[in-house]
């Protein structure tokens, strides 16, 4: 099953579905013949696009849109937010290469700003798939969903492997889910959750317990799951996304929020990432499993050794 | 689209939309007193607004949201107060709800929304509403329904960008069931447009995007009839008509004042200005102590 055929089928078996594109057709190149009418390209006009959906919504229809990330999220953000967001139209927004998978495009094509964006609209939902097997578990949920939707579109081969149903708002865990809290919790989503639980199997190896959190959505976010990892020792947020306004954001204002501490670090970018070919460029962020691993080991041993003492 | 030639407006249909114009004008200048409006804006579109609704626009005062019905989008929202007073004068909502104008236990505030009986959507931001408006009429095609979708625009809002790309994915997707209407009042916030970002020739603008475009004086009810009723069958050209109409229309004080924006009114001028609406003498906007601003 890819993508395109699991989009396809949703909109053969709903007249609502209208599925839309700024001219870039890389993952539903089928659909224009499938769809028909129902498959609308307005060519480079990000704004246009949003805006027709919009009203397409207020016909009752529920558009699937698709864009570049770093394009539909920012040229196009005034647009999401004003006419989907003040009415909640049930819009589903489909951001291609965020974070990361940008790759060596450079700069004018990194969205690693898009969740706090998309998040910091009022109703506005987020989902951050690890895979594509995770894209196509959520997918129906998230297109039937009555609220505006932004998926960061991942659509590699199984990063992890996968637990359970999906549920919108209900993390995936890996690792002790019981028992005491584990001396490590690495809490990630999208593309990033790949390497994070590359990491956790490095750093078991090296005989820290460790506990994964997969959040899948992170708006709405699974505070229950959030806030039990944060009973480990050390607290490491794993994103392909700015420091500012992602994960780590979102952690630490619920902390705050609910009055707990919690030993708290961010592997993130704290600004654009070097261009290269995705190997390449994951390694050089310091994104890839290894690196995640060294770093969870440097910020866990002075505690380690803090509790010898 | 579906093609209609109307017939002629009588002289008996031409005074009762004098008379409805004059009664939102009334409603415009009332809401510009006490936390204000954007007056002069409102009545260069009232004649518009007035004539689209008693005469095009298919709409059902009871039964707002039939299915059948035309959609009117106001895309330079800050005109708002023309259409909260077509849409009370015509029975959207009972008159008496204008004297709710700005207060937080209703919803009629400076730009649209739909709170409002009678309104699609919210606009405020320029530059967004035809692109609504496309996606309105691309799924009225895709119904194979024949209602169509009206856009008014701000000659101001035409600098946005926006508007130009919704202008060329319009004609690209051959929706002639849009429509866009200019009001060309000349002036936008603070400058003519003239003088700021020049937009002439905008007819030809819109036929260089593959669009039909015609002129009209939008104070002109014969002259808009003749325009509107001969809007033309399905040809897969969106269309625009460009309307000419003053800022400030129906307040000689007011018209043509670049530095009449947004107006707040003393309950003294506002009993100047509904008499100056009735044919009594102009006010001196530049007298001190008048507070319009």
């Amino acid at each position: 099953m890819s993508y395109e055929k699991m989009l396809g089928d949703l909109a053969e078996r709903d007249e609502r579905i209208v599925v839309m594109t700024a001219e870039n057709r890389a993952a539903i190149r089928g659909l224009p013949t499938r769809l028909g009418a129902r498959f609308v390209d307005t060519g480079i006009t990000e704004m246009t696009m949003v805006g027709m959906a919009a009203g397409l919504a207020l016909r009752g229809r529920i558009p699937v849109v698709h864009a570049l990330a770093a394009f539909l999220t920012m040229r196009a953000y005034e647009f999401i937010r004003t006419d989907i967001g003040i009415t909640g139209a049930p819009v589903k927004l489909v951001g291609y290469v965020p974070g990361i998978l940008s790759e060596a495009n450079g700069p004018t094509h990194q969205a690693i700003e898009d969740v706090a964006l998309m998040r910091a609209i009022p109703g506005m939902r987020v989902f951050c798939p690890a895979d594509g097997q995770e894209l196509l578990a959520g997918l129906p949920d998230v297109v039937a969903d009555p609220h505006p939707w932004y998926i960061r579109y991942v659509d590699v081969s199984p990063r992890l492997p996968h637990t359970g149903e999906f549920t919108i708002g209900i993390a995936e865990i890996h690792g002790d889910e019981c028992g005491p809290p584990p001396d490590v919790a690495l809490i990630t989503y999208g593309y990033a959750a790949g390497e994070a639980h590359g990491a956790a199997a490095i750093l078991r190896w090296e005989g820290l317990r460790v506990r994964v959190v997969n959040l899948r959505t992170l708006a709405p976010i699974d505070e229950a799951a959030l806030l039990d990892a944060c009973r480990a020792e050390l607290v490491v947020t794993v994103e392909d996304h700015l420091r500012t306004g992602g994960l780590y954001s979102l952690l630490c204002e619920l902390l705050v929020e609910r009055g707990r501490r919690a030993n708290v670090r961010a592997v993130a970018f704290d600004g654009w990432f070097t261009p290269a070919l995705l190997a390449d460029a994951i390694v050089h962020a310091g994104l890839d499993a290894g690196s995640i691993a060294a770093r969870a080991r440097g910020w866990f041993s002075p505690l380690e050794v803090d509790h010898v003492r | 689209m579906t093609m209609r030639h109307l017939p002629p407006l009588t002289p008996t249909q031409v005074a009762e939309l004098q008379d409805l114009a004059l009664a939102v004008r009334a409603h415009c200048v009332r809401m510009a007193g006490g936390g204000g409006c954007f007056l002069g804006a409102s009545l260069s579109c009232a004649d518009l607004i007035v004539y689209l609704y008693r005469h095009i626009l298919r709409v059902d005062p009871r039964r707002p949201d039939r299915e059948d019905r035309d959609w009117f989008l106001l895309s330079k929202g800050h005109d708002v107060p023309a259409l909260y007073g077509t849409l009370a004068e015509l029975g959207f909502f009972p008159r008496e709800r204008l004297e709710r104008h700005l207060s937080p236990d209703d919803c009629l505030y400076w730009h649209p929304n739909r709170g409002v009986p009678g309104i699609e959507h919210h606009s405020g931001s320029l530059g967004h509403l035809l692109s609504v408006g496309a996606g309105v009429a691309i799924d009225l095609k895709l119904r194979k329904q024949k209602q169509r979708v009206f856009v008014l625009l701000g000659d101001g809002e035409l600098n946005e960008g926006s508007v130009w790309e919704a202008v060329l994915v319009a004609a690209a997707h051959r929706l002639d069931n849009l429509i866009v209407v200019v009001d060309r009042n000349g002036f936008q916030a603070n400058a003519r447009t003239e003088d700021l970002v020049p937009l002439e020739p905008i007819a030809d603008k819109f036929r260089a995007f593959g669009w039909y475009a015609a002129g009209v004086d939008g104070h002109d009810f014969d002259a808009l009839h003749d325009v509107f009723s001969e809007l033309g069958g399905e040809d897969g050209r969106p269309r625009a008509i460009i309307a000419s109409t003053v800022r400030g229309r129906g307040l000689r004080s007011l018209e043509a004042r670049a530095d009449r924006w947004f107006c707040r009114l003393s309950g003294e001028e506002v009993a100047g200005f509904l008499g100056e609406l009735q044919g009594g003498g102009a006010l001196d906007l530049d007298t001190p102590g008048l507070v319009v601003r």
